[in-house]
């Protein structure tokens, strides 16, 4: 019997064991939005209250199913029945569920949100009819929020590896090359670069070593869909990994992640040891003549530590500062050597275009934007969540169907899409579909797929005041027209929100934009006017009325301004203590 | 007799010689370092320098460089609060103008009693909860005004 299969008959078991199994199967949502929810308190409260009646039943930690609306998000699996969810679990409901539902089997008291599974619940929507759940097509989130991230069984289980048993006994790497260039994904994280494409650049250069990078820098503010797929499903990214390593020829793969997002690391290296400890990383994994080694690399905060260049720097533990190009990554990447880049959502989607095909995956979507779109909504909607819909959906659809739209009494002012140096749309960018080429027309881009809502109580300007501060603080420092242009573009911006504008101030944002989108080596200075240019594009009459009226028409500035601004100081300010900020 | 300056390079030394992932550089002991003292004082930038086999140049280079770096010992209780723009849309302002309240300060840093350190988060990571604080690396979201300046004053109180 091959490796695989052993594998597999042994995961089967083990996930039998689970979901048929004598003892019923409590899962609480426990990444970043679980937690910010209390669902540390719900797991404490659970284990406790299952002690107190000497219950017997499996708690596990599981990711994000994507209703972080819903959070702290509590199902529970009965022997021989479906998942049966309930909705913002406080401590104080957890007796209730279990003398409820756990150990009654009645649906009493709290109602629940909906079920999964083959046998309906009486009175109990199918969770894949809400509204949340019935647009997405969930291919890199295929397990988050079903299997517990620290359990590698559990990914074999569902059909976890098949991709890369099927690339490593079936394919060559040619084969695999060419599966994702036909399948028609293009890059995630924001330039959409055909990935197949990237992948065959490194097959030309000298080896070894050569290098598989994964971006889960992430420090987009209003994005966290990769750390969402580290936190819910790890293996996904580690074999979509392996499998760019083997198509590639690489040697090495390193999990790029930012310091302090503890779920995220800690749940990618717990999936890490468990893939050695199975054969899937090492050494001839899966018996086959193919090794390759992963590990994490954490970064210190720095936004532009997600530029590519910038990023193997930081792997080499340098400031994390862009380099010129060329030499491309390729070329010379991490160390000089032969490197590839991509970001978690790219290499996540790898394991289901192998294992189904790339027909399977270029038959969803729109024109050259094949498959999903993996979108962070958050803001003023009722419903936000990580939500993955096929590519071809409008903004619209995401915001008012799976997010509910704005709430009740409020319209819809403003959408900022692709990380703060994406652009802002106006209500009539709500038709817009989601396509690499359409969005970046309408002068947004898709980028990293968050999607930030604003209803009728914001006001623009002060929307563009925060991420202007954002760019501002995050300039590296390297090139003089962004670290300058940045400091430059907040103060006008600051003075406007501060009805303190003056009428020559739209012009010379123009004027210093331009020069920082010629003089910068990285998107961070190129694409750093891109808030305040298409802020005047959608909502000039606001910047107007700040300016030459004096008043901001939606009633909120000038606002107290809070923000940081990064100024790079001397080693010897950094030594001073910071006492002199405190009130007397 | 070993000085407060021999047991910080003790510290430093053992966290540097503790590092579990195979890749070790300046970035990565500099964190190591600031993990478990909570600040790079000279000591650590010195040690690490030795240790990465890097100048001390460098390593301040580095160091200075990561915004999550600090140089001076922090309180011994840590609130963050993030000011990202879904944060911001959903009411950090306010959120951050009530805890600076609390703790008796008009920016980042520690309270007269040396009690809590006040840091600005330009992303906290949950930004579906927002908006979104930590209070000692815990996340807490869907904060208002009310509840984060309780939560504050609860540890200004103990």
């Amino acid at each position: 019997m091959s490796s695989y299969s052993d594998l597999k008959q042994r995961a089967d078991e083990h996930w039998q064991s689970l979901v048929a199994g004598d003892r019923p199967w409590i899962r609480v949502g426990a990444a970043m939005c679980g937690h910010a929810a209390g669902a540390s308190e719900v797991l404490g409260a659970l284990r406790a209250e299952l002690a107190a009646r000497g219950a017997e039943a499996n708690v596990a930690e599981v990711g994000c199913l994507g209703l972080c609306f819903a959070e702290p998000l509590v199902d529970i699996l009965r022997p021989g029945s479906s998942r049966l969810f309930f909705d913002n679990v406080a401590p104080g409901d957890v007796p209730a569920l279990i003398d409820g539902y756990l150990l009654s089997g009645a649906v009493r008291g709290r109602e629940p949100l909906g079920y999964l599974g083959d046998a309906p619940i009486d009175g109990v929507p199918d969770l894949n009819d809400l509204p949340g759940m019935r647009l997405q097509e969930r291919i890199a989130l295929r397990n988050a929020g079903s299997i517990a991230p620290g359990d590698v069984l559990q990914y074999v289980a569902n059909g976890g590896y098949a991709g890369l048993n099927k690339a490593l006994f079936d394919m060559d790497a040619g084969g695999v090359i060419k599966e994702v260039t036909d399948s028609g994904l293009r890059g995630r994280g924001g330039a959409a670069f055909p990935t197949g494409v990237k992948w065959s650049f490194l097959v030309r250069s000298p080896g070894p070593p050569k290098y598989i990078l994964c971006n889960c820098e992430e420090g987009d503010p209003g994005a966290y869909n990769d750390k969402g797929i580290l936190e819910s499903d790890p293996y996904t990214l580690l074999e979509g990994m392996t499998i760019a390593g083997y198509a590639t020829g690489a040697s090495n793969g390193f999990v790029f992640i930012r310091h302090g997002h503890d779920g995220p690391i800690v749940r990618t290296e717990e999936a890490i040891e468990q893939a050695y400890g199975a054969g899937l990383l090492g050494r001839n994994i899966l018996g086959s003549d193919f090794s390759f080694d992963v590990e994490v690399s954490l970064t210190g905060e720095s936004y532009v530590a997600g530029e590519e260049t910038a990023l193997m720097e930081s792997i080499e533990g340098n400031r994390s500062m862009p380099r010129s190009r060329p030499p491309f990554p390729a070329a010379a990447g991490v160390w000089g050597k032969p490197s590839n880049i991509n970001n978690v959502k790219s290499l996540a989607y790898a394991p289901e275009i192998i294992s189904r095909g790339s027909g399977w995956f270029s038959s969803l979507g729109v024109n050259r934007s094949t498959g999903t779109a993996i979108i962070c909504l958050s803001g003023a909607v009722r419903r936000p969540g990580l939500y993955e819909v096929p590519m071809g959906v409008t903004l619209r659809q995401i915001v008012d169907e799976i997010g509910g739209g704005v709430p009740e009494g409020r319209s819809l002012r403003l959408l900022q899409t692709g990380g703060p140096l994406g652009g802002v749309l106006g209500a009539d960018g709500l038709d817009i579909h989601l396509d690499f080429e359409e969005m970046s027309e309408a002068g947004a881009i898709l980028g990293s797929g968050g999607v930030i809502v604003a209803d009728d109580t914001a006001c623009p300007v002060d929307v563009t005041r925060i991420l202007v501060a954002f760019c501002q603080y995050e300039s590296c420092g390297k090139c003089f027209p962004c670290r300058l242009g940045m400091t430059h573009l907040l103060e006008v911006v600051e003075r406007i929100a501060n009805l303190e504008g003056r009428v020559s101030d739209l012009g010379l944002m123009e004027t210093v934009g331009q020069t920082m989108q010629a003089g910068s080596l990285c998107g961070h200075g190129q694409l750093g006017f891109n808030p305040i240019k298409s802020a005047l594009t959608h909502f000039e009459a606001d910047f107007r009325a700040h300016i030459e009226e004096k008043r901001c028409p939606a009633g909120r500035c000038p606002m107290p301004k809070l923000t940081p601004r990064n100024m790079r100081p001397f080693a010897d300010e950094l030594r001073r203590p910071a006492a002199a900020s405190a009130a007397p | 007799m070993t000085s407060d300056s021999d047991r910080l390079r003790e510290r430093v030394r053992r966290s540097l010689d503790s590092q579990k992932r195979p890749t070790v550089t300046v970035l990565s002991s500099l964190l190591a370092a600031h993990d478990e003292l909570g600040y790079l004082p000279e000591e650590a930038i010195e040690e690490v320098a030795a240790y990465a086999e890097a100048s001390i140049n460098d390593v301040w280079g580095v160091a200075s460089f990561y915004t999550n770096f600090r140089f001076t010992p922090p309180a011994g209780r840590i609130v963050e609060v993030c000011w990202g723009p879904t944060c911001h849309l959903a009411g950090a302002t306010d959120v951050l103008l009530r805890v600076q309240r609390e703790l008796g300060l008009t920016g980042e840093g520690e309270t007269a009693d040396n009690r809590v350190t006040l840091k600005y988060n330009t992303c906290l990571g949950a930004c579906s909860q927002a908006p979104v604080m930590s209070v000692d690396h815990h996340l807490k979201g869907r904060v208002t005004a009310e509840t984060a300046g309780e939560a504050v004053g609860a540890l200004m109180e103990r």
